[in-house]
């Protein structure tokens, strides 16, 4: 089963290194890690999507725990949470097809932030249900480049776990 | 040897306030002093030039091993031998990469170590300069924890949270990196009294409930059975784990890395399980139907990575610091998180007595009747006879490190040990050449202990250059060479499951290890039977200094029971019996 885990880390040298490592070396599987500041100063917060079992999942979390610059791990799958993707896609389109990327695109509540002559820009952002299903219909056009920003996520309103204080 | 610091010191007035500058190395010096370290083991080079010029005092004992793993290992045997930090030094590059070997093993089996490597100044990080090597990002996947110090103003803090890291809940190596400028720079000193890591607070006392499950258990099981590891020795649990399994009336089989953890000579003890066990130990796991596993991780060389066959009929209880132990190998019913003395001790007290006589009886009886076996002989001398003639000479009373191989195992058979921190092995690494320097470390730390270094011919030869170290600082080590002349241990794996196809294990070419140890000072022995061996090891005992006896022994012993990889501990081959 896909997870998702929010990771806060203290914000040193190489805790992306040291988690990568981790997952790598114990051979857990990522399907993405994206970081960034927290909230808190010094603190970063790593969102991995992995898959695995119930078993693997716990073991990546113990694991993940035992790494002294991570402080706190939230498994997201057990809140209601909101996870967001940013996807930036280079298709083919000349003038003649121009409009009609413009229309694929919108309901999707993407937007076209570069045009060349040949080519579109779209940037995207949504779940990664979505994102994929807009390179779908996307991909008739010629798809010539595609960058993808992991996913990030929090727990939605109330949720929210404040770190422990002292702890 | 208690030499007064004595330290450059420059008067800094800005503030109004005088305070003392050092320089980084002065700095780290101090901090190990103020750890209470006894002695660092080490080998300088040029990123480590500072830090070797602040140990020109004397100020802080250091032993000059000749090898960078011999040190690292000497460190490790400390550590294992007091349960304290041991502490190495080496420089960039080579120097950092030769420790390399010496951090995993000690990663493997848990031993606190700080390992200080110098590197190349930081403008010349990522640069390839001369000797450079990312030892911290090397290190990663086999440290506790490293740091890479930037700034000389955090090395006390850093020097505080690594010994604190290193020791406390589940022990292992943490690795400094300080860069030849963070040395050489100068700031106030100050050692802090406290560490606060917020990411690290190992969990120590077991939760009640639990605790009272743990009871439920006890009470409801008739074939119960404790399986103590490594984590007994780590906490100091003996005296708890004995009363404990006393109280409940459990038999104890104990873990390689748990033998002397109970006393060999108890009448509950059932000796070491799995691979090369007892008979009564693998069968007691067989059909056992409550396992509680203390500070042990139910490896593959005891469960057989056959977990199809392994304790299937029992509940698992399991006790551990490590939460990431619990339920890694094995399903459990009951998990206890904490540190084994303090989690045997929270259910001492209530513990009840197991409904377990008919099973004490029967596996007492197991015990008994299927010991290890081997066939004696007059002629030739054995190897299992040499290793028990040890355990006899000494009446047990020796600090016995091994090295990796069929000795190492037949030390784990014929030598009952009857206090934690006697034996000292390389358990999960099986590190070849870890022995014979382990062996210095914990002479150190016990100078008045008999230590004895059983190794092989081969394992020997690759830290046998310490041999200058014994023999400069006069370190009384008895080192018991089990000479085979083969890589026994593989030479059996060939004979058993290669058909007797002998490859590249022949020794026979070795050098003269009487010679070898001459040619360094040592005094040493050889001993081709039962009454030259009993001869030259009570005058080997009986010298002051540090020893060598060449045990020459039969090449094609093998070590039995033997349960093959991909069998079950219900498919043991066993040894052959004494005529
Ligand atoms: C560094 C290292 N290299 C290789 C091995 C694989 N290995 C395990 S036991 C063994 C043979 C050891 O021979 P020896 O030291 O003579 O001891 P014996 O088995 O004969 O008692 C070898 C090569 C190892 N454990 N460690």
């Amino acid at each position: 089963m896909r997870h998702i885990l929010s990771v806060l880390v203290n914000d040193q040298p190489r805790v992306l290194a040291r988690v990568a490592n981790l997952l790598g070396r114990r051979n857990f599987n990522i399907e993405s890690i994206s970081v960034g500041e927290s909230e808190e100063p010094g603190l970063s917060r790593m969102v991995i999507v992995t898959n695995g079992d119930e078993r693997t999942m716990e073991q990546v979390q113990k694991q993940l725990h035992k790494l002294i610059d991570v402080i706190k791990i939230q498994d997201l799958n057990e809140h209601s949470a909101v996870e967001r993707e940013l996807l930036l896609i280079k298709v083919g389109a000349g003038p003649a097809t121009r409009m009609e990327v413009s229309g694929i695109v919108e309901p999707f509540r993407a937007s076209v932030v570069d045009v060349g002559p040949h080519s579109l820009m779209v940037q995207a952002t949504g779940e990664r249900s979505k994102l994929d299903a807009l390179i779908e219909l996307l991909r008739p056009y010629g798809i010539k480049e595609v960058a993808r920003t992991g996913v990030t996520a929090l727990p939605r309103g109330t949720a929210k776990t404040p770190v422990p204080a002292g702890s | 040897m208690a030499q007064r610091l004595a330290m450059p010191v420059k008067e800094k007035t800005q503030t109004g306030q005088s305070h003392q500058e050092f320089t980084g190395s002065e700095i780290l010096l101090r901090c190990l002093i103020e750890e209470g370290v006894e002695v660092v083991f080490g080998y300088p080079g040029g990123a480590v030039l500072p830090i070797y010029d602040s140990l020109y005092h004397g100020a802080l004992k250091h032993l000059l091993a000749r090898h960078e793993q011999g040190a690292i290992h000497a460190a490790d045997g400390y550590a294992r031998a007091t349960g304290k930090a041991g502490v190495v030094i080496a420089t960039s590059g080579p120097g950092a990469t030769n420790l390399v070997t010496g951090i995993a093993n000690a990663q493997m089996d848990s031993i606190p170590l700080v390992c200080i490597t110098g590197n190349v100044a930081q403008h010349l990080i990522g640069t390839d300069a001369f000797q450079e090597a990312d030892i911290t990002g090397i290190t990663m996947p086999i440290t506790k924890h490293s740091y890479l110090v930037t700034d000389v103003k955090d090395l006390p803090r850093v020097v505080k949270e690594s010994f604190y890291i290193a020791t406390s809940g589940r022990p292992g190596p943490v690795l400094i990196d300080i860069p030849k400028d963070v040395s050489n720079a100068r700031a106030a000193y100050r050692y802090p009294d406290r560490v606060h890591i917020r990411g690290y607070q190992p969990k120590t006392d077991p939760h009640p409930l639990q605790v009272n499950r743990l009871h439920q258990a006890i009470r409801e099981a008739e074939k119960p059975l404790i399986l103590a590891g490594g984590g007994v020795v780590t906490s100091g649990a003996e005296k708890e784990l004995i009363a404990f399994a006393e109280k409940a009336h459990i038999p104890v089989t104990t873990t390689l890395m748990g033998l002397g953890g109970f006393p060999g000579q108890h009448p509950l003890w059932l000796g070491m399980p799995g691979m090369h066990g007892t008979y009564a130990a693998n069968n007691a796991l067989l059909e056992c139907d409550l396992l509680i596993g203390i500070g042990a991780r139910f490896d593959d060389r005891v469960t057989m990575g056959r977990l199809d066959k392994f304790a299937t009929g029992a509940k698992i209880v399991h006790i551990d610091i490590d939460p990431a132990e619990i339920g890694k190998n094995v399903d459990t019913y009951i998990p206890l998180v904490g540190d084994v003395k303090q989690s045997l001790s929270a259910a001492l007290d209530t513990v009840p007595r197991a409904h377990s006589d008919i099973w004490v009886e029967r596996v007492q009886t197991w015990f008994r009747e299927k010991p290890f076996t081997f066939r004696d002989s007059d002629e030739v001398l054995k190897p299992q006879w040499v290793i028990r003639h040890l355990y006899e000479s000494t009446g047990g009373d020796a600090v016995v490190t091994t090295d990796v191989g069929q000795h190492q195992m037949w030390v784990a058979q014929y030598f009952p040990f009857a206090r934690p921190r006697s034996f000292i092995t390389s358990g999960g690494l099986g590190t070849m050449g870890f022995g014979f320097p382990a062996a210095l470390g914990a002479q150190l730390a016990h100078p008045d202990a008999t230590v004895i270094s059983v190794t092989g011919d081969g394992g020997f030869q690759m830290t046998s250059q310490e041999l200058a170290v014994a023999s400069l600082a006069n370190i009384p080590v008895k080192v018991a060479v089990i000479n085979n002349q083969c890589l026994g241990m593989v030479r059996q794996w060939q004979e058993v499951f290669y058909k007797k196809r002998y490859s590249e294990v022949d020794l026979a070419d070795s050098p003269d290890f009487v010679k070898l140890a001459e040619s360094y000072g040592v005094k040493a022995w050889k001993a081709e039977n039962k009454e030259e061996a009993a001869r030259v090891w009570s005058e080997a005992l009986s010298h002051p200094g540090p020893a060598v006896v060449d045990f020459r022994v039969a090449p094609e012993e093998n070590v039995y029971p033997m349960v093959a990889p991909g069998s079950g501990l219900d498919e043991m081959i066993m040894g052959e019996e004494d005529e």
